[in-house]
């Protein structure tokens, strides 16, 4: 609680305690207004100064004016007719009490959400010349070696040098195993060292790693405003100068009417319930419950390693109708492994040799594969020219002979006679001094928890799963036949895949969104063009960080399901804060303009549907169940 | 461009209130209060003069909501 916080409480606690002993004495007549009014003042003096600045700055329709309008006729009722001078003081004193739970509450999971994401390292142990001094992180050079000892965060992003550990990335990943690190491993900023002193050689400065990109980015999701927080804007906009005329019009037309009819205005009934009406004028509870639902969501998502970029997108995630896959490293593991060779005319190994030679360059995983498979150090002397074909392959020059190694398109190209095949598997075929000869197989392994990932997609509603990929027809089909999808397209170029998804937009009806999930390997075009880019293992890659709208921190497509249905939790207890609360103030504004309501159940309403609608709100954190 | 701001505000409708006002302001483009994370991001119009734009964003708030404060 802060000092403003206690003393509103303070303020609350004492009015509240007089309150209760005049409700014994029973004072009458003027007396009891004076009496009364110390508690009265003691609580609503705050919100009876702000209504002066409001009228001084021309602000007609202020809250605090408003309230004030409605309690000090309370009083002037309770002289006039009932001498009940309770209501008046009470009015004030919830509502007050009200504004403190706001505050509170608001307060409370601010910090707690914060406190999930907190992940920010204070300090690094930079070792220089042997000794180890505690510097800020932010001083720490690219280069430097830094020592981490057990039970501390790791500062900054860089490669193991020495020592072995376990180490928790939950606060990056949402996996709670811990995972073990040695000599030359990657290590990222955000993690937990557990066993082990490490020493790492920083790779990143801190404002560019791991831990300060994420914080960045979950400190600033929920400022993209969601289109339920803007209509909840909107409508704040419109109530309230909508219920106050309303309350002039209750107060001046039916005694007006009744006047005529009968003779008798009854004014005081119908300017008491014009004031009840003044009381309900107060959207906070409305206006509240909306963003919290959405920040609670959003730090419910991170917690499980999900990072959504804004409110905005989580709305959009909770209508995902059509999921599109990108196949390599999304759906399948990405790791690539030779497992045919068929040479027209060298030695099988041979024919690995110009392959692996051609592709030494290259980064691509296929290329990683060929030289995994090659086993041998590559005599990189021999390769000369090269030349990248996108989506088709390489043209190198190797040991002063063209080698082209890539897909049936880069043989078609250069117009090679081969024999097609069609086994399962990523084919490459090779092609020396514009003579075929012969091909490779690599296969990819689909990820274990893929299968399960697609069927828990169409337990959530997800209609449609469908898979991009550059890789041949029969690759495709196996992977999308084994995984059940709906459809793929195969053989794509990157620039492609953007087509299609154009295409499989076009088709899809407007109210519902498309989920694009990719690693960030060249695939940012499709990230940014689909409704949502999910962006998924997306750990230590900048441009899909960037380009993506949902960033998952590792790479198990389960997350997917996760995400969508974590948005969907936090919507409908939008769309139920919405409804509830909307519904619960008409029909108190009903129940007032009859006479059925009295200022009493006015504010009990007011304040009870800000605490259920808060409490309902915060719900959206918790992900357990889901 | 753009520039984020640290704010204290009590209520979810003053900060509403708050963007309003902000965005009414000469030389704001644009403008989103964050109730949550309390940041107020500012887009100014091409050629203004921050500090004095800032200037009369807090003004304007001010009047809407008395108990506010943007940190500038």
């Amino acid at each position: 609680m802060n000092k403003k916080q206690k003393k509103a409480l303070g303020r609350i606690i004492i009015s509240s305690i007089l309150v209760v002993a005049l409700t014994f004495i029973k004072p009458t007549g003027l007396l009891g207004l004076a009496l009364y009014l110390i508690p009265y003042l003691i609580v609503g003096y705050e919100t009876l100064r702000k209504a002066i600045k409001g009228i001084m700055n021309r602000q007609p329709l202020d809250e605090c004016l408003l309230m004030s309008i409605a309690t000090i006729g309370a009083f002037l009722m309770a002289i006039l007719k009932t001498n009940d001078f309770v209501e008046g003081v009470a009015v004030m004193l919830f509502y007050q009490v009200g504004e403190f739970f706001e505050s509170y509450a608001v307060g409370k999971s601010r910090r707690n959400i914060s406190e999930l994401m907190d992940i920010r390292p204070d300090y690094a142990n930079l070792e220089n010349d042997g000794k180890i001094t505690a510097v800020d992180p932010d001083e720490v050079a690219i280069g430097s070696i830094i020592v981490v000892n057990p039970g501390e965060k790791v500062p900054i992003d860089g490669v193991i040098i020495e020592g072995e550990s376990a180490i928790d990335t939950a606060a990056l990943t949402g996996e709670s195993v811990p995972r073990t690190v040695r000599v030359s491993d990657e290590i990222y900023s955000g993690s937990i060292n557990l066993s082990g002193i490490i020493k790492i050689r920083t790779t990143k400065e801190f404002g560019e790693s791991t831990a300060s990109r994420i914080l960045d980015l979950v400190e600033n999701a929920s400022s993209r405003k969601s289109k339920s927080e803007d209509f909840i804007a909107k409508f704040a906009r419109i109530y309230t100068p909508a219920v106050v005329y309303s309350a002039i019009a209750l107060a001046i037309v039916p005694p007006a009417i009744s006047y005529l009819l009968k003779g008798n205005s009854e004014i005081l009934t119908w300017c008491y319930r014009a004031l009840t009406f003044l009381v309900i004028s107060c959207p906070c509870a409305l206006v509240i419950s909306i963003p919290l639902s959405f920040f609670a969501g959003l730090g419910g998502a991170s917690k499980e390693g999900v990072l959504i970029k804004g409110s905005n997108y989580l709305e959009a995630l909770a209508k995902t109708d059509i999921v599109v896959f990108d196949k390599t490293g999304t759906l399948t593991k990405g790791v690539f492994a030779v497992t045919k060779i068929k040479s027209e005319h060298l030695s099988p190994q041979e024919l690995l040799k110009y392959a692996a030679i051609a592709e030494s360059a290259s980064s691509h995983p296929i290329a990683k594969s060929l030289k995994e498979a090659y086993g041998k150090q590559i005599d990189t002397s021999l390769l000369g020219g090269l030349e990248e074909r996108a989506g088709k392959g390489i043209v190198a020059m190797v040991d002063n002979r063209e080698v082209a190694v890539g897909n049936a398109k880069l043989l078609d190209s250069l117009d090679i006679a081969y024999e097609r095949c069609d086994e399962a598997g990523t084919l490459i075929y090779l092609a020396i001094d514009r003579k075929y000869e012969g091909y490779i197989v690599i296969s990819d392994i689909i990820k274990d928890s893929s299968k399960k990932a697609i069927a828990k997609l169409k337990d959530n509603g997800v209609r449609k799963c469908i898979m991009l990929t550059g890789d041949n027809e029969a690759v495709a089909k196996n992977v999308a036949d084994e995984l059940r999808l709906d459809g793929y397209y195969a053989e794509l170029l990157p620039a492609d895949k953007v087509d299609r998804l154009e295409e499989i937009i076009a088709k899809k009806n407007d109210n519902n969104t498309l989920a694009f999930v990719g690693d960030g390997m060249n695939d940012a075009p499709v990230l940014a063009r689909a409704d949502i880019g999910i962006a998924m293992g997306a750990i230590g890659s900048d441009a899909a960080i960037e380009a993506a709208d949902v960033v998952l921190m590792d790479d198990d497509p389960m997350k997917i399901s996760r995400a969508i249905a974590i948005a969907r939790k936090c919507l409908l207890i939008v769309y139920e804060n919405i409804i509830f609360a909307i519904g619960v103030k008409l029909l108190c504004l009903l129940l007032g303009a009859l006479g059925i309501a009295n200022m009493w159940t006015a504010i009990f309403a007011d304040v009870g549907v800000m605490i259920i609608a808060v409490l309902n709100a915060i719900r959206a954190l918790n992900t357990k169940r889901l | 461009m753009k520039k984020t701001y640290k704010i204290e505000v009590d209520c979810a409708n003053c900060a509403n209130k708050m963007e309003e006002a902000a965005k009414k302001t000469n030389g704001v483009k644009d403008c989103v209060v964050n109730y949550m994370t309390l940041k107020m991001t500012v887009e100014f119009a091409e050629g203004a003069d921050i500090t004095a734009v800032m200037n009369d964003v807090l003004a304007n708030c001010k009047k809407v909501e008395d108990d506010c404060e943007i940190y500038f």
